[in-house]
């Protein structure tokens, strides 16, 4: 068994609508998993329910073999501190960033570390070589949020994500609002970062070009359901639907345009 | 000096005066004006009208003579007020007069003699001196122009002209032998009757507004409005012989030195000291004439400034002092304020049923009027007519603006950058300190500051209750219907909302973290 995270029948619901549902999902270790489909597709709500932000209506999430479920007993067999400590190994990058607009990029960067008293010397150490890796000059480190441009933000984001040496990346439309060059720039490093990290990487996009840019495995998504899921070329190929094929074709036929 | 200070808020404050709050606000924000204040032995009170005044400096006056500390504090309120802060020790003794003594606080419909209501009085640990000499009873008072017009001349003479408006003060309305018993008495009827305050009631008069008022007979408006005392033919009112009331724990100098004032002042004398009180408004001036019987007024106008020297304060010196207790009150009320209303705002950002109530009740207390308030807390047992209760109302009143502003900057934070906090892993506690909290610093800040502008205005009422501040200059200048005295105070605290709200424009520079004023 190499999936570091499970969902089995995992099912969501807000309100009426079921935003997911009965969701079987591995997410391997060493690999990049990519989750795409239309928008309100649930793609966005399997990571909120991974990081525990939401609590799922049924199913089970079992993150390195340990259940992060929704019931008391189970919360309470994941230790002290809980859910907190599963999410102190995953790493969690969304859109727009989520920096905190009251602190540096550094101090954003540091904000968990502190938290947990680590030593200096060692944050800064890991600091140097994140900046390294993500392609961020030093001297940003003292900007505040607002003063950094939008690619800026998202490199600091993943830095912050990247901090305590996660063993799982979640990154949720991470390049959604970047314009195109600068995106392509960052699709490069994510790749490399990755590569080089030898990351767990659970993604979020609905773009089909970025999927199979940095996907290994691809998971097309529709109304809450996994319709199909494997490599670009099974889905070309064998679409599992009808959903499938429109769903590629529809993004060729705008990357072709 | 410090100390001597502290000593003087120790006697009023429910806690420790040294304790690490009361360091930090007083200490702070006070010491600017650093002035020293006596700490009183004896404490004489006073109520709100130009006779109580001189009478207190008089009395003030005679003990310090006698090389006894002492403080007066003027214009403390009415009558169940002074007897109040009496009986609980606020003060040591004040000057009273029989009838109210019989009317208004042993409640009694029947007449008492002198001997029967000082046994009486005895009961409740209070003891009085022999009458100073005068007395002082209530008439009704018309202009001599108008009543000369209409031909009224007796009490009696009104029930033959309802059309008349009386313009009386709130205390004589309610009183036992006040308005309505006299009505009742001489069958009157009329067809207005509006509650006033006094001095503001003698402008009315003059201007026409009002046709009759309720007015002390040594009154020295009486011969500067040009008014007439209507006779009380049927013998309604009863004697208002001037005494002192002091509590029976008094130290005897005090009351020897008190009871040299006995029989020394007639209902001439009296009217002379009231007017020239309202003339010169400086009670200490007025009261020194009592010690100076044969001076001029001449003489006395020649001495004034030497006279306002040696016996009363200095202008800098008093607006130090209510300059002093006003930050005092508004400072410490703001703080309780700050410590409490954060609190319940983080609470009520929270939503749910919780959030309303606690919104919900401090918008309500918002409502009452603030003068209501002040009259709700006096007669609880914790509070009374102290500084205690203005501190309280004040803080109830800067409840609100905190604690909406508390909540709504929270609930403004946006979903993605809570979520974000969760996601890293941070506890609730490392969240509310270092990401909600700093991002809703500049409404939380925002609320504090409507607060601390608010208090700074509301605290001119504590005056009201005997609590101090720069409501007192205006107190007594509404009394005296003197605007100059009344600008004594209001524009004091109008510099000191100013001075408030820029000292809080420079800590948003301080506390709002850099990046979110970018």
């Amino acid at each position: 068994m190499s999936a570091l995270v499970q969902l089995v029948g995992v099912s969501k619901t807000f309100g009426d609508a079921p935003a997911v549902h009965s969701v079987d999902l591995s997410v391997e270790r060493g690999k990049t998993t990519v989750l795409i489909g239309p928008s309100g597709c649930g793609k966005s709500t399997l990571l909120r329910l991974i990081i525990g932000l939401i609590q799922p209506d049924s199913g089970e999430i079992i993150f390195d073999g340990a259940k992060i479920a929704i019931d008391k007993p189970a919360r309470r067999s994941l230790g002290e501190g809980g859910i907190d400590i599963v999410r102190r190994r995953v790493g969690y990058v969304i859109q727009e960033g989520g920096l905190f607009p009251h602190l540096s990029a550094r101090r954003n960067i540091l904000l968990m570390a502190r938290h947990l008293g680590r030593a200096e010397n060692e944050m800064r150490a890991r600091l140097n070589q994140l900046c390294a890796l993500t392609r961020l000059p030093e001297n940003l480190l003292d900007r505040y949020p607002l003063e950094l441009s939008g690619g800026q933000r998202q490199r600091v984001s993943l830095m912050r994500a990247l901090m305590l040496s996660p063993e799982l990346l979640l990154l949720d439309e991470p390049l959604g609002a970047l314009d195109p060059l600068v995106r392509a720039a960052l699709q490069k490093d994510l790749k490399e970062i990755f590569a080089r990290l030898r990351q767990t990487a659970l993604l979020v996009t609905h773009d089909l070009a970025e999927a199979a840019y940095l996907g290994d495995e691809i998971v097309l998504m529709h109304e809450g359901r996994i319709v199909q899921q494997g490599s670009l070329k099974d889905l070309r190929q064998r679409p599992a639907t009808n959903f499938v094929s429109e769903f590629i074709n529809a993004q060729r036929s705008l990357a072709l345009t | 000096m410090k100390s001597v200070f502290f000593c003087r808020g120790s006697r009023w404050l429910p806690w420790d005066a040294n304790s690490v709050p009361y360091r930090i606000t007083i200490v702070a924000m006070l010491t600017l004006c650093g002035a020293a204040l006596i700490d009183a032995q004896v404490v004489i009170g006073s109520k709100k009208f130009t006779e109580s005044y001189v009478l207190g400096e008089i009395a003030k006056r005679t003990l310090s003579d006698a090389g006894i500390p002492t403080e007066h504090r003027q214009g403390m309120g009415g009558t169940i007020i002074l007897w109040e802060a009496l009986r609980s020790g606020q003060i040591d003794l004040y000057s009273e007069y029989t009838g109210t003594i019989t009317q208004e606080i042993l409640k009694r419909t029947d007449q008492l003699t002198f001997e029967q209501i000082a046994s009486e009085l005895g009961k409740a640990g209070v003891g009085m001196t022999e009458p100073l000499g005068f007395n002082n009873t209530y008439a009704l008072v018309m202009v001599r122009s108008r009543a000369e017009k209409l031909g009224v001349r007796t009490v009696s003479d009104l029930r033959n002209h309802p059309e008349l408006k009386f313009g009386l003060t709130h205390e004589f309305l309610d009183r036992q032998d006040g308005w309505r018993p006299l009505a009742q008495h001489y069958q009157l009827n009329p067809q207005s009757v509006i509650g006033i305050d006094h001095a503001l009631g003698y402008a009315a008069l003059a201007s026409g507004s009002t046709d009759v008022k309720d007015a002390y007979s040594t009154d020295a408006k009486i011969s500067e409005y040009d008014l007439v005392v209507l006779e009380d033919d049927q013998k309604f009112f009863p004697q208002y012989k001037a005494v002192f009331l002091f509590r029976l724990a008094l130290a005897q100098p005090a009351l020897s030195a008190l009871r040299k004032l006995e029989g020394t002042i007639d209902e001439a004398k009296m009217i002379r000291l009231n007017a020239e009180a309202e003339r010169t408004r400086n009670y200490t001036l007025a009261a020194s004439l009592y010690f100076e019987s044969d001076t001029t007024s001449t003489r006395l106008r020649q001495g004034y400034d030497a006279a306002s020297n040696a016996f009363g304060e200095t202008f800098s010196h008093k607006l130090t002092r209510w300059t002093a207790r006003h930050l005092e009150l508004a400072g410490f009320s703001l703080l309780l304020s700050v410590l409490i209303g954060i609190p319940l705002g983080i609470w009520a950002s929270r939503g749910g049923a919780i959030g309303h109530v606690i919104l919900g009740f401090a918008g309500i207390v918002q409502t009452i009027p603030s003068l209501a308030l002040l009259a709700l807390l006096v007669p609880l047992p914790f509070f009374g007519i102290s500084v205690r209760t203005a501190i309280t109302a004040l803080f109830l009143y800067g409840l609100l603006p905190i604690v909406r502003n508390t909540a709504t900057g929270l609930q403004d934070i946006p979903r993605a950058l809570r979520e974000s906090a969760v996601a890293l892993g941070l506890s609730p506690a490392a969240r509310l300190w270092q990401i909600h909290l700093p991002m809703a610093s500049r409404s939380i800040l925002a609320g504090i500051k409507t607060s601390a502008v608010i208090n700074i205005g509301t605290a001119t009422l504590a005056a009201l209750i005997g609590a101090g501040g720069l409501g007192e200059p205006i107190l007594s200048g509404l009394n005296l219907n003197d605007h100059a005295t009344i600008l004594e105070g209001a524009v004091p605290a109008a510099v000191l909302a100013l001075l408030v709200q820029s000292l809080f424009d420079r800590l948003d520079r301080v506390l709002i973290p850099k990046g979110l004023r970018l």
